[in-house]
């Protein structure tokens, strides 16, 4: 990276990050610890000609590391094998299959996490 | 072959000693990293650094059988890569000082380090080792560039790897940029070691086994230099501190790593494993 | 194995169905089960489901980074260069499995820190077996032959879970986990045919240790198993604890026969009739000691990993700040460009 023509003042340590405006997540719950890295499902190809097969999820800062971890984690970093990492909430879901056993019509997410809702405004600072 | 303390002793040569260095080097700084085992900041990090080690230990283990077989003994028997790191003395080792330096854990006598020094570690040394091995892809050992081929791939990414943990802390908050410059402080007096040149390094580039050690400075300064950029850390000066490890003159941290590394094997002559 | 305490806890409240739409819900979801159908994250779920499952599968997750301890234990000691490394890729396997458990139970509605905060805080726990400690090598053999051996058994039924995220993360773990328990058998092996009598001794020393413990990872009995009866009607449990206690024993001492070892039960002996091997009483006074926390190593393994976390947090926060200053540099730039 080349050096940065902003002017970005070392943030305080704080015990919650916070995200930049532009994402749509929402904050994190305050808890004794600190923010929780994102969550990424992680898309594996064994070998030439096969598809990516989702085998999981991880936690990571950003997508660099995140596939890094990927193969570290989920592959044992074998060769010849592809890795894709995508933020877990930026993956929109439909689940058609059956209706009359569907969680909820209006959500799009992969499944049921807390980092994937959006807080009361009580309890949400930004 | 063993004597009555079960060490056994080495007569050591140059090309010997040459593919010692690195060796030892390879399994001191894995057992260092062993110590995380389970202890990780987070357990992505666990996973990555153990598979770290146990690269590593593959190197050794490459590297002190070709030793072994190499070494010759008055009256016998070639070693084997198990007689190497578990019966030999401490001043028949002959890794850079850098590894037995603490990484995570606190002894009776010395304070413990912190991941700072760990990721710092690791990139000073990946970056080295990387440097060595891409030069003896050209050895004149068959066998010693064959185990460079393989090595190299997982030094660059030993390096990659660090050297992203390296940027991540120096950019990171107040508390890990001060960190890792204590870390650099306590770490950088005994990368000196890893660009001496001596009669060893000298037997080594004459007969094309490898290079010497002062043939790495250029490369491996280059490549720190802009990771330190980018981590915001400042090269700290050179002093006249050499350690010298790699003559089998170590550290007091290389006794307790020894004694823990070797207690087995001593403590059960002729065991069966 | 990983709901010994479950299994007895009192019932939690189900809270009464409200609607005609949740009955008819919850109809077609047990159709679903009896018929031996997958559930998946974004299926209608009973909460009781829900919970049961998030419980059980962290506290799954949480034994395999518990268990990485007592192993991590001889890693800096193991008594060869290939013993070393098999122990390293075993533990780091733990690790992988523990991480893929939290994956699967991120599925159902929790998150990691708010798992790992339930661990250090006592609320979850993690299998009693990870509280004794390894006081010799031959530990380390004997976790791999009664200890893996044991969590195999309840592993592969696992596999048909009726909850899909686990049962693929079980698929994973078991195909991963073949050759830990072979590996332990191997260690053993040689130290009783190759080895010194000292050796010898040590491994049957481990043995009269870790036997009784082993027997107990199964949980209480079934009779006190109140809970177990819910878990197996939902498929999430499939094989009764007495049972493949019962499946362990049987196997186990054909094997410890290969060794040359003997189990510490003077009652352990054939029966016929039954075609099981009968076994003495296990002391469940000690199991309920342990699960309640005061077992030989309970607090140093929560200590562990409570430390680990802790001292770990300025590097989880530094690289989220990291990371947010290179979005932030990122999206100037594009803005710059734009």
């Amino acid at each position: 990276m080349n050096s940065s023509t902003i002017s970005t003042e070392l943030p305080k340590t704080e015990t919650t990050a916070e995200w930049p405006k532009t994402e749509t997540t929402a904050e994190w719950p305050k808890t004794e610890t600190t923010a929780e890295w994102p969550l990424w499902e992680v898309f594996v190809r064994a070998k030439a000609g096969l598809d990516h097969k989702h085998c999981g999820s991880l936690h990571a800062t950003d997508a660099r590391m995140a596939v890094q971890l990927a193969r570290e984690v989920y592959t044992r970093r074998q060769e010849g094998v592809s890795v894709w990492v995508v933020k877990s909430i930026d993956i929109t879901a439909s689940d058609p299959g059956d209706k009359d056993m569907y969680f909820d019509p209006m959500e799009d997410k992969v499944y049921r996490h807390p980092g994937f809702y959006e807080l009361p405004d009580s309890v949400n600072h930004m | 072959m063993t004597s009555a303390s079960g060490s056994i002793h080495l007569e050591v040569t140059p090309p010997l000693q040459y593919r010692l260095r690195i060796a030892d080097t390879c399994l001191i700084h894995a057992q260092r990293l062993a110590e995380w085992c389970g202890h990780g900041p987070v357990l992505e990090e666990d996973i990555a650094l153990t598979n770290m080690a146990l690269d590593l230990i593959g190197q050794a283990r490459a590297l002190l059988t070709q030793a072994g077989s190499l070494a010759g003994q008055p009256g016998g028997e070639k070693p084997s890569e198990d007689e190497l790191a578990f019966l030999r003395d401490e001043r028949q080792f002959f890794n850079l000082t850098l590894v037995e330096l603490p990484l995570r854990k606190a002894s009776v006598h010395a304070p413990g380090g912190d991941f700072a020094d760990t990721v710092l570690r690791n990139f000073l040394l990946a970056g080295w080792l990387k440097a060595l091995w891409s030069r003896l892809l050209s050895s004149n050992d068959e066998e010693l560039a064959a185990i460079a081929g393989k090595a190299l791939k997982e030094a660059r990414y030993h390096q990659r790897h660090a050297a992203d943990w390296v940027m991540r802390l120096g950019d990171g908050t107040g508390e890990s940029a001060a960190r890792l410059r204590a870390a650099l402080e306590r770490a950088w007096p005994y990368t000196a070691e890893m660009f001496q040149r001596d009669e060893v390094d000298a037997h080594a580039e004459a007969a094309g086994l490898g290079p010497a050690r002062d043939a790495l400075r250029a490369e491996w300064q280059i490549e720190v230099a802009a990771v330190f950029a980018e981590a915001r850390l400042d090269l700290p000066a050179d002093t006249p501190f050499i350690s010298t490890g790699t003559r089998g003159v170590h550290s007091e941290h290389m006794g307790f790593i020894l004694a823990e590394m070797q207690v087995l094997q001593r403590s059960y002559p002729g065991g069966a494993w | 194995m990983y709901t010994q305490a479950m299994d007895t806890a009192p019932k939690e409240e189900r809270r009464a169905v409200r609607s005609a739409e949740e009955a008819v819900l919850e109809q077609r979801f047990d159709e679903r089960i009896d018929a031996g159908g997958s559930i998946e994250a974004k299926d209608w779920m009973p909460e009781h489901y829900r919970k049961t499952l998030v419980r059980q599968i962290s506290q799954h997750a949480h034994s395999e980074i518990v268990g990485m301890l007592p192993e991590g234990n001889w890693a800096t000691r193991a008594p060869t260069l290939k013993r070393k490394a098999i122990l390293l890729a075993k533990i780091q396997d733990e690790g992988g499995h523990g991480l893929y458990l939290y994956a699967a139970a991120e599925t159902l509605g929790t998150s990691r820190d708010q798992m790992i905060d339930a661990l250090h805080s006592g609320k979850a726990k993690y299998s009693s077996i990870f509280n004794y400690p390894t006081l010799s090598w031959a530990d380390i053999g004997v976790i791999g032959w009664l200890v893996d051996g044991a969590a195999i058994m309840n592993q592969v039924p696992l596999t048909r879970c009726s909850y899909a995220p686990y049962a693929r993360a079980m698929v994973r773990i078991c195909r991963e986990e073949s050759f830990h328990q072979r590996q332990g058998f191997d260690a053993l092996l040689v130290m009783m045919r190759d080895g010194t009598e000292a050796q010898r001794a040590v491994v049957q020393d481990a043995v009269n240790r870790w036997w009784w413990p082993s027997l107990m990872m199964f949980g209480p009995p079934d009779s006190e198993s109140p809970n177990s009866a819910q878990s197996m009607r939902w498929g999430i449990k499939r094989i009764s604890n007495d049972d493949l206690r019962q499946k362990f024993v049987d196997a186990t001492v054909l094997q410890a026969r290969v060794l040359g070892v003997t189990m510490p039960d003077p009652l352990l002996r054939w029966n016929e009739e039954r075609g099981h091997h009968d076994f003495g009483p296990i002391d469940w006074a000690e199991f309920w000691r342990v699960v309640g926390g005061h077992g030989p190593c309970n607090r140093e393994r929560l200590a562990a990993r409570v430390r680990a976390w802790d001292e770990g947090a300025w590097v989880r926060d530094a690289a989220t700040a990291f990371a947010r200053k290179q979005a932030m540099k990122e999206q100037s730039m594009k803005e710059q460009a734009a």
